[in-house]
């Protein structure tokens, strides 16, 4: 009895840090992330997870020709390094992140419309330690709030 | 050894698993269970591994704001007949229509607000709200979001900082309560509404043609949206049909032939903005296939938001 009592109860615990987690992962891309995309209108679209070293995440999202964007990566202070590339549908990398000092933000506009992807990955690290480093990881995408023509070429 | 503290969660319910099977084995079954014990680790360290290499992926989709900003920019004009009545909430019952129509909401919501109608913004704001509360999404627009609107009523940027932080809070709240698939309808009903709206005003406006191109843009997050439903669609009917319209859509947008050159990146050296340097060629548009296009796409909405 005192063991099912015990199991309900680190089993709650578990779930309940999952739940506080998200919410510091809400919490993180909101308060943190979020000035990152300053002087960008964020999109309101909200693209975030718990990730530890070694994992990777891809986005695709449609850029529109005219508008400017600005993608800002974050990750809490805990993780290691956040690596990214922005490739287009083929694959061929047209940014990355690593070459300019691991930016978390990178503005660009285009001349066509395209289908993009974003893929991110934390960074290993070689210290060793009891405990794999954990932690958020926001995406967000912020565009430039000029509404009166597309004629910026 | 390293603690994956990730996966503490599904360690546990694997350990609650085991022992809740354990104890209903009987003595007779002592050998066996340890066998199965022995394969369910195994199978447990597979699971692992497997979730370990997977790769997430997310699917973006533009938010109503994105889009009302693109169909403002291409010249579209204000109408607000085309906006879905706000006297309309009341009538939506169930998960798959109030989330269709949330979208449709943040849409016109956006519209009006590029547009300075000011009072109608709070009008879309309180009837999103309606919605929001039913579907049960807490806090996404609360009190002080209201508030914030009406004293904020100038200033554009304020309003469209506001409209932004509402989606950010329903999309997130409905993400993190293991309710992504409202939140990928809610983003089909905008994506439709600002489809619907482009469509119309295109079709009553003389020089269009920027506005034309911005609709033909849109098969690309199509594409995007069919990927995100197709994840969710074994677990829900409502996404299944959602999924089954889109696709009709798509039939008509892969009529329209484009393609594009390979993109080069340029980077200013002051500014540090980069330019996607690319062209695009497309056949002329046949008529007839832009008419079924915009048909399709006002059937559909207004199957919504009937």
């Amino acid at each position: 009895m005192k063991r099912i009592l015990f199991i309900s109860l680190f089993l709650s615990f578990i779930a309940f840090s999952s739940i506080d987690a998200n919410a510091q992962c809400k919490n993180f891309a909101k308060k943190v992330c979020m000035l990152e995309l300053v002087p960008y209108v964020h999109d309101g679209i909200y693209n975030a997870a718990v990730l530890q070293e070694g994992d990777a995440v891809e986005l695709y999202k449609t850029f529109y020709s005219g508008q400017e964007y600005r993608i800002a990566i974050c990750g809490v202070d805990e993780l290691p390094q956040i690596h990214f590339q922005v490739m287009d549908k083929d694959r061929n990398v047209l940014y990355d992140n690593k070459k300019n000092d691991y930016s978390k933000v990178w503005d660009f506009i285009l001349q066509t419309s395209q289908q993009l992807v974003i893929s991110i990955q934390v960074n290993t690290t070689d210290e060793l330690g009891d405990v794999i480093p954990t932690g958020c990881v926001a995406v967000l995408v912020g565009f430039m709030n000029k509404e009166n023509s597309f004629d910026q070429f | 050894m390293k603690i994956n503290l990730k996966f503490l969660p599904l360690v546990a319910v694997t350990v609650f698993a085991t022992f809740l099977f354990s104890c209903s084995s009987d003595k007779s079954g002592e050998q066996g269970s340890e066998t199965q014990d022995t394969n369910q680790v195994a199978e447990g360290d597979d699971m692992m591994n497997d979730i370990n290499k997977a790769k997430q992926v997310f699917y973006s989709l533009p938010s109503p704001i994105e889009t009302a900003m693109l169909i403002k920019r291409a010249g579209a004009k204000y109408d607000e007949s085309l906006l879905n009545p706000v006297s309309n909430a009341k009538n939506y019952m169930g998960n798959k229509s109030m989330a269709l129509n949330l979208g449709v909401y943040s849409a016109d919501l956006s519209f009006a607000s590029l547009f300075d109608q000011t009072q109608t913004s709070i009008k879309y704001m309180s009837a999103s709200k309606t919605l929001a509360d039913k579907i049960g999404i807490l806090n996404a627009i609360d009190k002080t979001i209201m508030d914030r609107l009406e004293s904020n009523i100038n200033q554009k940027d304020s309003i469209i900082d506001i409209i932004s932080e509402t989606f950010m809070n329903s999309n997130s709240f409905l993400k993190e309560n293991g309710r992504a698939e409202i939140a990928a309808m809610i983003l089909v009903g905008g994506w439709i509404e600002g489809l619907y709206i482009a469509c119309k005003v295109s079709q009553t406006t003389s020089s269009a043609d920027e506005l034309i191109d911005r609709i033909i843009d849109q098969r690309l997050s199509l594409g995007t949206l069919i990927s995100l439903l197709e994840q969710y669609i074994e677990e829900s009917k409502d996404i299944a049909s959602v999924h089954e319209e889109l696709l009709k859509l798509k039939q008509i947008f892969d009529k329209i032939e484009v393609t594009t050159s390979k993109i080069e990146p340029v980077t200013d050296p002051v500014t540090k903005v980069t330019t996607l340097k690319s062209t695009e060629e497309r056949a002329p548009l046949d008529p007839a296939v832009y008419k079924a296009l915009c048909k399709q796409v006002e059937t559909y909405r207004n199957n919504i938001v009937k």
